[in-house]
């Protein structure tokens, strides 16, 4: 509903009102939303709403120690409670630490309202103190945006923000609210009073698509599913439907980074990871298929490799709620446009109504070929007893974890640790998993993980992290403090900027260009000035004491893990190159280093 | 790995583009909600994702229901006109797209107003072209003219091609207007 229509059906509706201030108004909008938890940092431009904060108690404000982490903290939350997140920041700078947030959040699909102050309306165009044009700004790394000018359009358009980001493919939407705006009195709309006549998603398939799909599915000699970040937007119900599914067909599943966790990873079935860092058999797997079943993936640069090489002799079928996503990067043969759950639930129906069957001698064969593939144990590395490989400190979390009987959450920061920890830690249910897929932003995991601990206050949060993102929003460390979030910080640390010395090694003729971090902190007297625990483990005899001693922590704790500094992660298909190109660790050394 | 310098090994993932370079135009209509910034979310995504605008026109049609209609000729591949329809789509105060190219027979015009500023023959001619083009003369001085002319843009091309050598010193163009033929309704 445009502001207009806003206005024009609260005249003609008479619905029961009251006046209130436009800051009384966002909260009452809020909680209509059923928010109860919001992270935010005050400023000048946003007085209004903080004031109203502090005279109710229906939401509960997390003070974060930069806006970014307000924006990284309330995409933890939503990815791992599958709720709206919200962050609430002041104008100028307060808007513009936020954009590398929203961005992240647009770009990984994350449902998110940020509610930005902005100087009052007669200030606007003025060069105004902490004056920014956020809405200019936030234009391209938003779903939507707004600047609210009257207070009449301010409960409507919350609502309708609302509705926006978490409809069709989810995402960030921001509202700037300018002062005189929250100061103002208005008349309080309901949620049930407002319909958007614009944007209406589609979320049901086209049947007659669907089952031109499924008949696909049954005939194929080499079929693989593909699924991503939308299986785990669709809600838990999606993955189920989604591993029933694939255990019906008896297919083998990959998945992109975003949608770890969908399938269960301890099942048979289960591939691993593709891509860039994914697992050898994945990938080929991908490349040899007949048929290509992805659903809510798409299909980018790091998933495909070398484009005109992708899975060269498949039919593919892409199941996505965004059409633009369909045939953006790669020719499908089948495009659907849907909901993930809706899709999966619907060719699951016609497979069984139709009594359809894998061809039982074609699955036999495809299996042999796939489990040549696992034979090459594409993960493996080369141990040491004097230092602490990461693979291996990454093996002995999993490994603990898997005695925990507490839910484990894992957000990670960008980097070589982020790869290993997606190849090495088991992912067996959905909204477990909080890492920076599309944009890779360093610094994401530390704020992620205070969102995730605040959503999951009985769960074990752990930010797989590298010592250099880590340090870039290492002051969250505060924010963790304060309000008792014992998330546990694990650092393998190298002292390098590992996935960056990786590439000058392999592909720009080894010249350690920046890479090296010189005079990093000491990350346990680090932990202890902020108020937190820290621990540090150097040999790998004293991994396992010290994953215990993390495990058992009531209080936000930094583990400083001094891993292998030359270790790269493996299997990896460098870029330009196709899936089945890809070099495994015991290839590294015959990798022609001069190629780019 | 084989050493081999090929051209192929120094492809990077980033310049494998598409090979498809059959460049079509297309003229689209878009429905809009008449809201500050829609015209600036619409451009942005022509900026941003690297389409090209030959021309846009907008302007609100209904005003009750506070809807604008947005025309543009665009210029690219079959792919990226789809990426365009679809992006263009996804923009929340969109109501509806349509490629008139590809739904078929439409009409299409352009207003443009020329100044020319010349005496003697080269007046008495750009007064003749003028007439034959059915162009109006809408300000005239001793040694000026303005006139103004509707037609299909490849009309105003032409007449911007002959009025040159006669003193044309200023063009404006409206952009096209488009509309299917027939009595299908948007």
């Amino acid at each position: 509903m445009t502001t207009a229509q806003a206005k024009t059906k609260a005249k003609l509706a008479k619905p029961k009102t009251k006046t209130i201030t436009g800051a009384d108004m966002v909260i009452e909008a809020l909680a209509e939303q059923g928010v109860d938890t919001v992270f935010g940092y005050p400023g000048g431009a946003v007085l209004p709403i903080y004031d109203a904060i502090f005279q109710q108690k229906k939401i509960k404000h997390y003070l974060v120690r930069h806006e970014q982490g307000a924006g990284h903290a309330a995409e933890g939350y939503a990815r791992s409670t599958g709720k709206v997140g919200v962050c609430l920041v002041t104008s100028g700078p307060g808007a513009t630490n936020t954009v590398t947030a929203l961005t992240d959040a647009m770009m990984d699909s994350i449902p998110m309202v940020c509610i930005s102050g902005q100087v009052p309306t007669f200030l606007i165009g003025t060069d105004a103190f902490q004056e920014a044009d956020t809405t200019g700004i936030t234009r391209a790394c938003t779903k939507h945006n707004y600047l609210v000018k009257d207070v009449a359009d301010l409960p409507a358009i919350i609502h309708e923000a609302f509705y926006v980001a978490q409809s069709g493919r989810p995402g960030p939407v921001l509202i700037d609210i300018p002062k005189d705006v929250q100061f103002a009195q208005g008349q309080y709309i309901s949620k049930d009073n407002v319909v958007l006549h614009s944007y209406q998603p589609q979320t049901e398939p086209d049947m007659a698509k669907i089952e031109d799909a499924v008949a696909l599915m049954a005939k194929a000699k080499k079929p693989v599913f593909y699924t991503g970040g939308g299986v785990i937007n669709a809600g838990p119900d999606a993955s189920k439907a989604l591993t029933n599914f694939v255990k019906e067909t008896g297919f083998p599943i990959t998945s992109t980074l975003m949608g770890l966790g969908a399938f269960p990873a301890h099942e048979e079935q289960w591939l691993g990871m593709l891509g860039m860092h994914g697992t050898y058999e994945a990938n080929w797997a991908m490349h040899d298929c007949d048929v290509m079943v992805c659903i809510g993936a798409r299909f980018d640069d790091r998933v495909t490799g070398r484009l005109d090489a992708f899975s060269p002799n498949s039919k593919k079928i892409h199941i996505d709620i965004d059409p633009s996503s369909i045939n953006k990067n790669v020719h499908v043969d089948i495009g659907i446009i849907a909901d993930a759950g809706s899709a999966i639930k619907a060719m699951a129906k016609v497979w069984k109504d139709k009594k359809y069957q894998a061809d039982p001698k074609a699955m036999v064969e495809w299996w042999t070929e796939i489990n040549g593939w696992r034979k090459k144990n594409c993960l493996a590395y080369t141990n040491s007893d004097t230092i602490i490989k990461p693979q291996y400190a990454l093996e002995r979390l999993r490994a603990h974890l898997e005695k925990d009987k507490r839910d484990a959450f894992i957000t990670t920061e960008v980097g070589q640790h982020q790869m290993w920890a997606a190849q090495f830690l088991p992912f067996n249910a959905p909204n477990r998993w909080m890492t920076s897929g599309g944009l890779g932003t360093m610094g994401y995991g530390l704020p992620a993980a205070i969102g995730t601990q605040v959503g999951n206050r009985d769960g074990i949060v752990i930010d797989v992290a590298g010592e250099a993102s880590i340090l870039m929003n290492i002051q969250e460390m505060s924010t963790a403090v304060q309000y008792n979030l014992p998330v546990k910080i694990f650092i393998l640390n190298n002292q390098w900027m590992g996935m960056v010395r990786q590439w000058q090694e392999l592909l720009h003729g080894e010249r350690y260009s920046e890479s090296y971090t010189d005079s990093l902190p000491d990350f346990v007297k680090l932990a202890e000035a902020y108020g937190g625990i820290g621990l540090r483990a150097e040999t790998p005899d004293e991994l396992d004491g010290v994953i215990e001693e993390m495990l058992k922590t009531d209080k936000v704790t930094i583990v400083d893990v001094r891993v292998d500094q030359t270790e790269n992660c493996f299997p990896m298909i460098p870029s330009g190159k196709a899936h089945n190109e890809m070099i495994l660790s015991p290839d590294a050394d015959k990798f022609d280093k001069t190629l780019v | 790995m084989a050493r081999q310098k090929s051209k192929e090994a120094t492809t990077s993932v980033y310049g494998a583009g598409p090979k498809d370079l059959t460049v079509e135009q297309h003229t689209m209509t878009i429905m809009v909600d008449n809201e500050p910034g829609v015209l600036a979310r619409v451009i942005g995504l022509f900026s941003g994702r690297g389409y090209n605008i030959e021309s846009l026109t907008v302007a609100e049609t209904d005003h009750d229901k506070n809807i604008s209609r947005i025309t543009i000729v665009a210029n690219g591949t079959p792919a990226v006109i789809e990426q365009i329809q679809h992006q263009l789509e996804r923009l929340v105060p969109v109501h509806k797209v349509v490629d008139l190219t590809v739904e078929g027979a439409h009409v299409s015009r352009e207003l443009g107003l020329f100044k020319v500023v010349s005496t003697g023959d080269k007046r008495i001619e750009a007064l003749r072209i003028a007439e034959i083009f059915g162009a109006k003369v809408v300000d005239s001085t001793l040694e000026s003219f303005i006139f103004e002319l509707t037609g299909k843009p490849d009309k105003i091309d032409a007449f911007v091609d002959l009025m040159r050598p006669l003193g044309l010193v200023n063009v404006s163009r409206s952009g096209s207007c488009a509309m299917m033929r027939g009595k299908d309704v948007l």
